[in-house]
């Protein structure tokens, strides 16, 4: 499989009344074709401009973003028009043109791509019908709610066949419910187009549910960058550690109390492992939070557990849950 | 009134329509695509150039900020020019034409800024080009903006046809001037005054009806 993005050592720096500021550090990573790129961070992370240098809507400062083996900063303007017809691109705000019709807005790529009218009609209508907006094709975006008017972005994403798209916090706006649809429609357009897309988000909840692989983006640096299954079991940095365990206060109740995270896939979670230390090694711990979730399909279940004080103890239990194929990893209580 | 008043008053009617209609559209043959560059050229926007939009901003300024009594007679020469003479109806479209040409430019100006950003942004990540998205995705987007700001142009340019009268043009401001006010007729200063009136508001009430319509947000 070929990669449709490269980015080897990309800096981007602003300059602001004589400030500067790197919006993007030695960031170094590939889109594959046909997987589904998750880059979370926080706001102000960089993810945003990120995903910009992907189509050149922002130049890199240095460093080289390739699309599909082509630099794209060595095209010329018209090159670079060709090229940004195959990378399509959804927002959080969904900018349509509220002047025109959902049919008309949908047809625009397609206009811009020099598609006879008749012929960029039907093709409109038929991107319509895959997201399920076909009876709204005369109305105006304003009176469509957000749900639709994203559907709408991504119909008029997909009709001039792009080979990736790139969604700009697509879901931010919206609420869970209607969240959870959009996402189930990427996730069906990757499958059944084979369509490569890029997601920017700033929530692991949506990485989780239909991402491949994942890139941590941390002030403007990446942090991680690996299977979503693997940086959801076993975080390495502290930015992935961040968004991936749960938000709970979860202080250790005696003052050398050590406090680490659980997970197991699927093919554990029929064993009931926290009986069985007891059972095994005589040793409890203290259940501070649990739950399961599907991360990419797969069905995880994590749990953060207060480990007895004496260190001993504590190596024994570790030992015992490790052997038993669970990752394992520390939870710093005192930040 | 006598018969010779009102018929002066009725072509008089005529005669300001005639010059607010042309002088309002060949201000907009101009001033559209003025607006347009000032719009296009400025920071940050999708053809930023600082010198165009600095020279362009420069003498719209300036022909604005001329108070339109002191172009009137500026022109002069230059009406001559193209029409072969200064005083009359034809003769006044052409400053009145001049004169509306810095505002309108401004005022599209103002009308294309109002446009969401993430619609251009959207337009160039389709691929297309800083004219394409101008024509196809700026511009429809602020048509009502635009429709509004004609409405107030057209009745800017009506209010400027009746100083026209000062320096021989027709209309009716050159009947209030000459019959109302140096031969102290009131009923026909009056009568001009009221009819420019409703002029200005139909223009309005024209201009806001076709906005409203065509506003689909």
């Amino acid at each position: 499989m070929s990669n449709v993005f490269e980015l080897t050592n990309v800096y981007k720096t602003y300059k602001n009344d004589g400030k500067e500021f790197e919006a993007l550090k030695n960031v170094s990573l590939e889109v594959r074709e046909g997987e589904i790129f998750g880059i979370i961070g926080m706001s102000g992370a960089g993810k945003s401009t990120l995903v910009r240098t992907l189509n050149r809507l922002e130049d890199v400062t240095s460093g080289s973003v390739t699309f599909y083996d082509k630099d794209l900063a060595s095209l010329s303007a018209k090159e670079l028009r060709e090229v940004r017809q195959k990378i399509s691109m959804i927002f959080q705000g969904f900018n349509l043109v509220n002047q025109r019709t959902v049919l008309s807005n949908v047809e625009q790529p397609l206009k811009i791509a020099g598609v006879p009218r008749k012929e960029r009609r039907e093709k409109a209508l038929q991107m319509l019908e895959i997201v399920g907006l076909s009876e709204k094709k005369d109305v105006f975006p304003a009176r469509l709610s957000g749900g639709q008017k994203q559907r709408v972005a991504i119909a008029r994403a997909l009709t001039a066949d792009p080979k990736v798209l790139l969604c700009d916090e697509a879901t931010s706006a919206l609420d869970p419910k209607i969240t959870g649809e959009i996402l189930d429609l990427l996730k069906k357009i990757n499958e059944e187009r084979k369509l490569t897309i890029v997601i920017i988000t700033h929530e692991m909840s949506v990485v989780e549910k239909i991402c491949d692989r994942v890139a941590i983006i941390d002030d403007g640096t990446l942090a991680e960058v690996g299977d979503v299954k693997d940086v959801f079991s076993n975080p390495q940095s502290k930015a992935a550690k961040k968004l991936v365990f749960p938000s709970n206060p979860f202080d250790p109740s005696e003052k050398d109390g050590r406090v680490i995270r659980l997970v197991f896939d699927g093919t554990h979670s029929s064993e009931p492992f926290i009986a069985n230390l007891v059972e095994q090694t005589g040793l409890k711990v203290n259940i501070l939070s649990a739950n399961t979730k599907s991360v990419g399909g797969i069905g995880f279940g994590q749990m953060i557990v207060e480990l007895p004080p004496s260190q001993k103890d504590q190596e024994t239990i570790i030992g015992f849950f490790t052997k038993g194929g669970l990752s394992v990893s520390e939870v710093e209580t005192n930040e | 009134m006598s018969e010779y008043m009102k018929e002066a008053i009725l072509s008089g009617i005529f005669e300001t329509f005639e010059m607010t209609l042309f002088a309002s559209l060949f201000s907009y043959i101009v001033g559209m695509p003025l607006g347009v560059i000032l719009y296009a050229t400025s920071k940050g926007r999708l053809l930023e150039n600082r010198f165009v939009n600095g020279i362009i901003g420069f003498i719209v300024n300036v022909a604005r900020s001329l108070p339109f009594l002191i172009l009137l007679v500026l022109l002069i020469p230059f009406t001559r020019l193209v029409v072969g003479s200064s005083i009359g109806t034809t003769a006044s479209i052409v400053p009145l034409t001049v004169g509306a040409i810095p505002i309108v430019a401004r005022m599209v100006e103002s009308s294309l800024n109002e446009v969401n950003p993430g619609i251009i942004e959207a337009a160039t990540s389709m691929g297309a080009s800083p004219l394409y998205t101008i024509i196809h995705f700026i511009i429809p987007e602020a048509t009502p903006s635009l429709l509004q700001g004609g409405a107030i142009n057209v009745a800017t340019v009506l209010g400027y046809s009746a100083m026209a009268g000062v320096i021989g043009g027709g209309g009716l401001g050159a009947i209030a001037l000459q019959y109302g006010y140096y031969r102290y007729q009131k009923e026909v200063l009056w009568t001009t005054v009221t009819l420019l009136i409703a002029m200005v508001m139909l223009i309005q009430e024209v201009g806001i009806r076709m906005s409203k319509k065509t506003r689909k947000t």
